[in-house]
């Protein structure tokens, strides 16, 4: 499926200092029963988000109202766990385009950038940046530039650059997916495969 | 140059390097199962496109299949669904498929192996992450979203930048009662969850030379947790005697070929890691978890680390033990056990069951502990009962039930209640994981079997009489 092309995305965030932030969480696998990619955002951090009797948790960061955007900005580790692409789908159809953090679970990244969200890897010290900024101020916005490769603190004007393949940068740019790549190669693949080991 | 096994295996499956991109890599061997599958063949029709090489991919219901009455209608009409769903896919791409009540049904990593789908040297792909599992037999195996089952049904052929490579070297001799899940948890926990973001590893010494393609498996199978992409060992004459004569295995002069390649499995002498960790294999414990991911785990006979000594800054650990109602220095031994599991693609193979039924043998159920025996597939199943390991679980008040992922990650209806602490020989503690609000401590079915027979954590080495029955 190819997906919304990423230029430059500029967006308050939502901050959620855990550490080691997992899958389960993300989306906990009760909710892996669809047949179809739709409605996963309902679902995005449900026991984190709401009481057994689905209530919303007050104190939990996307139920506390003066926090919002399309940047979610995550603590270490972010992601690790299963395969499930559906913690990506729920992170992209909540509504955000991108997670930040400052280490990513390996799969988790991936997918992401599969489907079209950006995970942007900044240094310890610059998350920290990024915590105490919207702590002071919710409204405090980010600028995420793909071209440049860089993320901002737009109030202080406080950079960072981050690391993307130049592969995977142009398919975001350009909202372009492996498939369609792979495809466009399948008569190399069918020749290769005459010439495996097994 | 020299090369690392992962290189071989690796290079050997390169169709195209991108410049300034990934690897296009082929896949020798797909797995695929209900839960993540369904879209990705939503895709492919969307696309309008065909599965390339559908005796590539096998099919198996596994994630959501209920562990009794299996002979009846499954009642959750999304888990039907799904399991409808993944009939119906395999039919229409002539994907072979092991659905519930099939004879070769079970959890995708036990049955891939048993039936020689698994082989050395083998590139395989499954949307699940302890599809590392099959590195057990010098496979490169490792876990995919389900865009890439999509990439894979297409072209058989992922993207993959290629990761960079670790080996653990673990050599010594085991003590008593310590087992290959024990070797594992303790890897993690001298790592943390995320110690091998990046690499694949390379488990080499003694210990892991020693073990069984159960116990590799099981090593293999966690090598996720610590956040590798996955992790093998080099074949030898275990693995070949393990692999020869199965289902799937190459035949005849098939078989001499792959013979001549799996012989060539292995790092040369002076092959170059990106790093390289070393274990002394006597100094492990049994292990348990006492926290919400699997690096926090210690020997069982230890107490509780502090904020200080353990990973995932104090915020995280303080949440994690509130989650657990642990506390700081705290000894696990004599914590109270609500349920044991025993099963998944961790610890759900015949050695597990062994193992559990050798520390239970001539004693009783604790009154108060629900025990899930759950078997990994089918052919596990009858080995329980061909070995007489059935009598002896009755016997001691046990019951058997029928193979599927269960409890592991609770899709289905086995879900530990919340509050409730379970000690389970699957793979993950994450809050929640075995269902909401449940506890989860992992550890070996040596430890799970103490804990089924006192109703409490219990050091498995009090319990063991009979050290030669031990695996
Ligand atoms: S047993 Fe658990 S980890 Fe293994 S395949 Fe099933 S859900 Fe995944």
């Amino acid at each position: 499926m190819a997906y919304d092309k990423f230029n430059i995305l500029t967006s308050t965030a939502v901050p959620l200092a855990i550490e080691n932030v997992d899958t389960d969480q993300l989306i906990p696998a009760r909710f892996l029963k669809a047949t179809e990619r739709v409605g996963f955002g309902d679902n995005l951090f449900r026991d984190w988000r709401y009481n057994p009797d689905n209530t919303p948790k007050k104190d939990f960061v996307l139920n506390n109202p003066i926090y919002s955007g399309k940047i979610l900005v995550g603590g270490k580790n972010f992601g690790s766990g299963s395969s499930r692409e559906h913690a990506a789908w729920a992170v992209y159809d909540y509504g955000f385009r991108c997670v930040v953090s400052s280490f990513f679970a390996d799969i988790f990244r991936n997918n992401c950038l599969n489907i079209g969200v950006l995970p942007v890897q900044v240094s310890p010290e610059f998350a920290e940046k990024i915590f105490e900024a919207i702590a002071a101020d919710p409204n405090t916005e980010l600028e995420v530039n793909l071209p440049e490769q860089t993320i901002t603190l737009l109030a202080s004007g406080e950079k960072e650059t981050f690391e993307i393949s130049p592969y995977k940068k142009d398919n975001m740019l350009n909202g372009f997916d492996d498939i369609d790549y792979l495809q466009s190669i399948k008569p190399e693949i069918e020749e290769f495969a005459l010439h495996l080991p097994l | 140059m020299s090369k690392t096994l992962f290189d071989k295996v690796w290079d050997t499956h390169v169709v195209r390097k991108i410049e300034g991109g990934p690897d296009v890599l082929f896949i020798d061997r797909h797995l695929i199962h209900e839960v993540t599958s369904p879209v990705a063949f939503l895709g492919l029709k969307s696309r309008g496109i065909k599965v390339l090489y559908p005796e590539r991919t096998f099919a198996t219901a596994d994630h959501n299949t209920p562990t009794i009455n299996q002979h009846l209608p499954v009642e959750d009409p999304l888990s039907a669904n799904q399991l409808k769903a993944l009939e119906s896919n395999s039919n229409e791409y002539g994907i072979s498929h092991w659905g519930l009540g099939h004879q070769k049904n079970g959890i995708v990593h036990v049955v891939g192996p048993e039936y020689g789908i698994t082989q050395p040297g083998a590139t395989i792909v499954c949307g699940d992450s302890h599809t590392s599992t099959h590195g057990a037999f010098g496979a490169i195996a490792f876990g995919i979203g389900t865009s890439e089952v999509e990439m894979v049904l297409s072209t058989q052929c992922i993207m993959q930048p290629k990761p960079k490579k670790m080996r653990i070297n673990v050599n010594g001799k085991l003590g008593l009662g310590v087992t290959p899940k024990d070797v594992a948890l303790f890897i993690i926990s001298q790592l943390s969850t995320s110690g091998a973001t990046g690499y694949f590893v390379e488990y080499a010494g003694d210990v892991f030379e020693n073990m069984t393609m159960e116990g590799r498996m099981t090593v293999c199978n966690l090598s996720i947790e610590m956040g590798a992409r996955g992790g093998m060992i080099a074949p030898d004459e275990t693995t070949i005697e393990y692999v020869k004569g199965r289902e799937f295995s190459p035949k005849g002069e098939a078989w001499d070929k792959a013979l001549a390649y799996y012989k060539t499995l292995k790092t040369d002498a002076d092959a170059v890691f990106d790093k390289e960790l070393t274990f002394d294999g006597s100094s492990i414990e049994p292990m348990i978890t006492y926290g919400t991911n699997p690096g926090m785990g210690m020997g069982i006979s230890q107490e509780i680390p502090d904020a200080a000594h353990a990973e995932g800054g104090a915020a995280t650990y303080a949440k994690s033990l509130g989650y657990m109602g642990f506390s700081e220095g705290d000894s696990m031994i004599g914590k109270k056990v609500d349920f044991v599991f025993v099963g998944s693609c961790t610890n759900g193979r015949i050695e597990d069951f062994r193992a559990f039924t050798s520390i239970v043998k001539g004693k009783h159920k604790a009154d108060d502990v629900t025990v899930w025996l759950v078997p990994g597939s089918h052919i596990v199943e009858a080995q329980i009962k061909e070995e007489g390991l059935l009598d002896i679980l009755t016997e001691a008040g046990f019951t058997l039930r029928q193979p599927g992922c269960s409890a592991c990650l609770a899709m289905n209806d086995d879900k530990i209640p919340a509050g409730k602490y379970a000690v389970s020989t699957s793979n993950r503690n994450f809050e929640g994981r075995q269902g909401p609000g449940s506890r989860t401590m992992l550890a070996s079915p040596l430890v799970a079997a103490a804990a089924a027979v006192t109703g409490v954590v219990t050091d498995p080495r009090t319990l063991i009489e009979n050290v030669e029955e031990l695996v």
